[in-house]
């Protein structure tokens, strides 16, 4: 295929994918995103192969490998084209029945349908699962559509027609409007207008100029960036090039983790194919208009999603970030003025360009245009990814789409923004999600992850979590994040073993300030943020832990203790053959006692005790009761003997 | 070079472009003090103790002197309470590793930094980068770097290169506010075998 | 590893000092751990301080300067995987193998090595056992798990 040059060549070729396609075809589509990989969608796939061809029907039906399509929690999924029938938590066991009787004969099988939890209510089509239904999938609409190693799948839904149109038909002075008018704002974190971002670029008097993607995606518990690379290189690559157009620059990076296999994998071959076309390369679409993209991979440090870390890093350095005096769209990698965006930012512009600011704009607050997608996880029931509109309410994004709490237990806070981010408390359900509004309430939008925690979530376990992580993960450059946040670590592990003193809190306020006002880099600036989230807003949990040596949420290892409530327990043996430690006591019809002295509180007796019985309690800031005396412990008939 | 015009601690300056901070300071005679700080060295900003105020347009953060560039206008307090709690936080962090540094006991004196606030750290490195970038910048050998990230990290000698160069040069020695370079010269050296650790120690 | 290899993958990135990482990368990749040999030819054909090459090593958390066991173990400690009882299964694998994060058995059998977050949460809490996921573990299980590898 040669290389594209005018509108009219990229329409004609998207005409002539279009009228190869036939309206009426039977397409599998299955869901191969990494988590779905997890959950087993590889031999799925090799079975739908298979039973095609055992019942004939290989040159009939396309199947069509996607990337993530955010119902994580119910995959691998299959939906069937044209119908849209949606199939959940598909095994190799279910394809021969699919085939036969779906494709061939178009039947539905019910027991593969989503059920609604409430009306109990079965479901055919994708789009009407209340998880799905919920959202506004702007960006990821195109996921579950295209097989992200085709191109043609892209262009068949008008694919590089924003950048043919920002190319040839605007100046760069007026994508930069757009972007600017649409008030685009960075999704990686802080929230920075890109706009404004780009225009200081643009401004420069250098000539060399870089544009960089930041796929370093490494908040713990977020992999959004990931499901878009993986899933539409594309559109990430055409944000890019209509970036470089407008800041004008020639070359282009693309920073992304090596944990990230497949997704470096589609965006290599993403990057062949828009050259091929002309869509990267010299001379774009028929233009003077020259953009390179090239592949760094990230070799793990979380440190690099801060942009100078990930410069010093591209550079072939160790991921030291460097002053922010002068902005790095002014001074960035190798001394020359660079924009970087994470992947959504990026994936974003094209939908600007193609429906204009005014539609963006339409959607979201007064601060915070279009959408947002969160990784929601942790104890709620649809785990996934999600995108909604920016504005959302906390509650409905956890309960609506999110379909509640794991379990049927009690909400108790919901973390965003990842380890610079904060924990937020029921009171707060309510809040409309937007970049200021977040910052406002304690935490941050950062890059999207979105845990949810239940009444068996520690507080403070979690401040102490982050910490470590971040100690961890800070470089170890300046004082106040290598020595005060390792410090501020110590101190949260003290409390949560017990040794927490009066004194403690202000100690981590005062290690917090220092860390937040003088730290070199974001990393450091901001991980107090755990800590003084939690405090402000589970001031109690801390109180409990450090005066009466009392874990809430019967969590923290050295302030629990485990004990068999003799009443409940049916001596079914479940723990004692279980119990790693050997420190239970009892057998056949006798009552199961936990010795205490050797007890490692691994938790393993409290998962295994029959929930029917319920017998294993954790206790904490109380004294275990004595052991039942021996001579009580026999049952006879189901009934404790007195 | 043009002439810009500040003010530190109330005093009107005259700063020459592409100056920081902390060497305008010193040239109107405002001491800052520093730890990571070397006039023959690029600068670093890594010890953050010469934290100072910035007033811009009506605006105030704290900046560090030693990477932060003059400019006009600027408005610089050198000492505020604010200023000296950062400071005697960070001298009581790092007196957790080496209580008996020199250059520490002096600062610790001024800010009031208790050296027993923290506990006690096993490493007395307070990685000011001193040795690492004098080696490499000046010398241009690379004899010693730093190892590791966060709060693992190590100053570490390159042994074939301390077997080769070291020997003759100790040139870092001086530099180190704390024992911890020649803890760990001492350190390779032992490792390999044929350098002498010290004079005298040849037998 | 043979010098010849290591040679092919730095003339792979024209010997460029920023393709260093990349360089590193591939190494690891092909030979699963850094020897000192390899630092060694890098600093010298690529023209980098071998001091800067180790603190590149050390720094990244994908490298490694010692070999690795037969089996590799990832544990997620991602914050969905930490609130449903990460830290447990944590236990569970270090009471099983003896070893610690960061470490390898004295019979090369196993390496452990915590990651931030594997990106399936709707499994969590998971390990990766030489790229293959097992979710939604308790600890007895995690222990079950770890018996099949030799």
């Amino acid at each position: 295929m040669p290389k594209l040059n005018s509108s009219a060549e990229l329409e004609k070729l998207r005409e002539e994918i279009l009228s190869g396609r036939n309206s009426n075809q039977k397409i599998i589509t299955l869901c191969s995103g990494t988590a779905c990989h997890a959950t087993g969608s590889r031999a799925v796939a090799e079975s739908i192969e298979l039973e095609l061809k055992n019942q004939g029907l290989s040159d009939q039906v396309i199947v069509r490998k996607t990337g993530c399509h955010g119902f994580c929690e119910r995959g691998p999924i299959i939906v069937i084209y044209p119908e849209g029938i949606c199939y959940l938590q598909v095994e190799p066991e279910n394809i021969p029945e699919i085939i036969s009787q779906t494709i061939k004969e178009n039947k539905i099988l019910e027991h593969l349908l989503y059920v609604d939890p409430d009306s109990e209510e079965k479901i055919t089509k994708e789009t009407e699962i209340p998880f799905y239904k919920n959202q506004q999938r702007l960006l990821f609409e195109a996921n579950i559509k295209i097989d992200p190693k085709s191109i043609e799948d892209y262009l068949a839904l008008g694919g590089y027609k924003a950048l043919a149109r920002a190319v040839l038909e605007m100046t760069p002075e007026q994508v930069l409007e757009e972007v600017k008018k649409a008030n685009l704002r960075g999704r990686g974190g802080g929230g920075f207008p890109a706009g404004t971002k780009w225009e200081g670029t643009r401004n420069t008097p250098e000539e060399t100029r870089y544009v960089i993607v930041n796929a370093d995606e490494g908040d713990p518990g977020a992999y959004m960036d990931r499901s878009l690379l993986e899933g539409n290189p594309h559109s990430v690559l055409e944000g890019l090039a209509i970036g470089a157009y407008t800041v004008g620059a020639r070359e282009g990076y693309i920073y992304v983790r090596q944990e990230y296999p497949l997704a470096v994998e589609n965006i290599d071959v993403a990057i062949k194919q828009a050259e091929e076309k002309g869509f990267l390369g010299k001379n774009i679409l028929g233009s003077d208009f020259d953009f390179t993209v090239k592949v760094h991979q990230g070799a793990g440090a979380f440190v690099c999603g801060e942009s100078t870390a990930l410069m010093t890093a591209l550079e072939g350095r160790t991921g030291e970030p460097r002053p922010k005096y002068i902005r790095s769209n002014i001074k960035g990698l190798w001394d020359k003025p660079t924009v970087l965006n994470n992947v959504e930012t990026w994936a974003n512009v094209p939908l600007i360009i193609n429906n204009g600011a005014d539609w963006f704009s339409s959607y979201g607050t007064e601060t915070s245009k279009g959408t947002k997608i969160f990784s929601l996880v942790g104890k709620i029931n649809n785990t996934g990814l999600v995108e909604v509109p920016m504005g959302m309410s906390l509650r409905d994004i956890i309960f609506k789409v999110g379909g509640g709490i794991r379990g049927g237990k009690q909400f108790k806070a919901v973390q965003t923004g990842g380890p610079s981010g904060g924990c937020l408390p029921e009171h707060l359900l309510d809040l409309e999600v937007g970049f200021d509004e977040l910052t406002q309430a304690g935490s941050m939008m950062g890059s999207g992850g979105m845990i949810v925690m239940d009444e068996d979530t520690c507080m403070v376990d979690v401040a102490r979590y982050f910490l470590d992580f971040l100690t961890d993960e800070s470089c170890g450059k300046c004082v106040p994040c290598r020595e005060g946040v390792k410090q501020m670590l110590e101190t949260l592990t003290d409390i949560t073993d017990g040794r927490g003193q009066e004194g403690h809190l202000e100690q981590l306020e005062d290690l917090g300030e220092l860390a937040r006002e003088v730290a070199l880099c974001a990393l450091g600036q901001t991980a107090p943020n755990p800590f003084l989230s939690t405090l402000k807003y589970f001031r109690d949990e801390y109180e409990a832990h450090i005066k009466e040596k009392r874990c809430p949420a019967l969590y923290c290892r050295e302030l629990i203790d485990y004990y068999i409530d003799p009443e409940k327990c049916q001596a079914c043996q479940a723990c004692l053959k279980k119990c790693p430690a050997d420190a239970i006591i009892g057998g056949k019809k006798t009552i199961h006692v936990i010795d205490q002295e050797k007890c490692t509180k691994c938790n393993t007796c409290f998962e295994v005790c029959p929930s029917r019985f319920s017998a294993v309690k954790k206790i904490s800031g109380e004294p275990v009761p004595p052991p039942i005396p021996e001579e009580e412990r026999t049952i006879v008939r189901g009934s404790k003997e007195k | 070079m043009s002439k810009i015009l500040m003010k530190i601690d109330g005093k009107e300056i005259e700063a020459e472009e592409g100056m920081t901070v902390l060497e305008a300071a010193r040239t109107v005679g405002v001491n800052i003090p520093s730890l990571c700080h070397h006039d023959k060295l690029e600068p670093y900003g890594a010890c953050r103790i010469c934290t100072v105020e910035a007033q811009k347009n009506g605006r105030s953060r704290l900046v560090v002197s030693c990477v932060y560039p003059v400019e006009k206008n600027l408005e610089i307090t050198t000492r505020s309470e604010t200023i000296d709690r950062a400071r005697r936080t960070i001298l009581e962090l790092l007196l957790s590793h080496a209580p008996d540094s020199e250059p520490l006991r002096i600062l610790a004196a001024e800010y009031g930094a208790d050296k027993n606030r923290f506990e006690k750290e096993p490493s007395f490195c307070i990685h000011c980068g001193l040795c690492v970038r004098y080696c490499a910048e000046i010398k241009g050998l690379h004899a010693v770097g730093f190892i590791n990230r966060g709060s693992k990290r190590e100053i570490n000698f390159v042994p074939e290169l301390v077997a080769a160069e070291c020997w003759s040069c100790k040139e870092c020695f001086p530099l180190c506010p704390t024992s911890a370079l020649q803890a760990a010269y001492v350190f390779t050296a032992a490792q390999v075998s044929e350098i002498p650790v010290f004079e005298g120690d040849t037998d | 590893m043979d010098i010849n290899k290591i040679d092919q993958i730095i003339d792979g990135h024209n010997s460029e000092a920023s393709s260093l990482i990349q360089v590193l990368l591939e190494i690891q990749s092909e030979n699963r751990w850094l020897p000192r040999q390899a630092l060694e030819r890098i600093s010298e054909r690529m023209d980098v301080p071998l001091s800067r090459i180790q603190h590149i090593a050390t720094f990244y958390k994908a490298f490694s300067l010692v070999p690795k066991g037969r089996h590799e173990i990832h544990i997620c400690m991602g914050t969905a995987c930490h609130v449903r009882g990460a830290q447990n299964i944590l236990n569970a694998v270090e009471d099983h193998t003896g070893i610690k994060p960061g470490e390898t058995d004295l019979a090369l059998k196993f390496s452990l090595e915590t990651v931030n977050c594997l990106g399936c949460c709707a499994l969590g809490p998971v390990i990766e056992v030489d790229g293959q996921i097992h979710g939604k573990l308790t600890p007895p299980e995690t222990a079950e798990a770890l018996k099949k590898y030799e």
